[in-house]
């Protein structure tokens, strides 16, 4: 179970991702609670923890504003393929930059894509997750942390 | 620096390899990066490609992530090291604690860049490898 500043670990790095690879801050809701699988929207990049945690971290987007987001990096290819490769770098980094806080024992693994229509999700029995919103220019996202 | 570079338009050039699994970062490193001494020899998606790219093109310079397939970073860093001594070895990774850059750097390493960045700390970095 996450503790307040360490929710407030992952909502720093999301806030840091836009504002540095976007150019342009998100605008953070308030995180919530949820028990079960969380919807998610057309690209997903999910992150594995163990080590000292366990768990899974995902970043879950909209095809719209993943290709806004590329737009705003300069990049040029829109392909299904970059932009599997762009939710899964971006749970990455969000998720790498976490250990400036939980150290080299929150153990990320390389991500994993999911997309269509219903994806299925990882998720333990029994433990929560947090959902933090993301609205960004007209578009909105989130990532979710479900962590023991 | 390594000592194999060539004369180019008057300045030496440095051969520069990216490693990153991600297709949208290495085309980021290379479109950023403003040395035109730095001449892109190739890109690889993991260690294990990574050294069978080094030893065919023998790159001055590489950019290297460390959370990869197959073969992470720190591993590979060690063995372009161990090929080639002199390379320089610029580390771009998400992870962000302070024990990793560490690890890095005492496998060889010679700086270490956390992402996100922007255009201008990647040069920053490139130009503190090359000085």
């Amino acid at each position: 179970m996450l503790h307040e500043q360490e929710l407030k670990t992952f909502v720093d790095g999301t806030t840091n991702f836009f504002e540095v690879a976007a150019q342009q801050a998100a605008s953070i809701g308030s995180p919530y609670l949820l028990e079960g699988t969380p919807a998610v929207h057309e690209y997903t990049g999910v992150i594995n923890i163990s080590g000292k945690r366990e768990g899974v971290v995902f970043f879950t987007a909209p095809k719209a504003m993943l290709t806004v987001l590329l737009m705003k990096m300069q990049e040029n290819d829109f392909s299904h393929e970059t932009m599997r490769d762009l939710v899964g770098e971006v749970a990455n980094t969000i998720s790498g930059n976490a250990r400036r806080d939980f150290g080299r024992e929150f153990v990320i693994s390389v991500p994993s894509v999911l997309s269509g229509e219903k994806p299925e999700l990882p998720h333990k029995p029994g433990l929560r997750s947090f959902i933090i919103p993301i609205n960004w220019r007209s578009h909105s996202a989130k990532l979710v942390v479900s962590l023991t | 620096m390594a000592k194999n570079v060539t004369a180019m338009n008057g300045k030496r050039s440095y051969k520069l390899m990216i490693v990153d699994d991600s297709n949208i970062m290495r085309r980021r490193i290379e479109r950023s990066q403003q040395f035109e001494e730095l001449q892109l020899v190739g890109t690889a998606g993991n260690g294990f490609e990574a050294i069978e790219l080094f030893k065919r093109t023998d790159p001055d310079v590489v950019t290297m992530d460390l959370t990869m397939p197959r073969m992470d970073g720190i591993e590979c860093i060690g063995a372009l090291v161990a090929l080639k001594p002199e390379v320089r070895i610029l580390v771009i990774s998400a992870l962000a604690d302070k024990a990793t850059a560490v690890e890095a750097m005492e496998k060889g390493a010679n700086g270490f860049l956390n992402k996100p960045f922007t255009d201008r700390q990647l040069n920053e970095a490139f130009a503190e490898l090359m000085r």
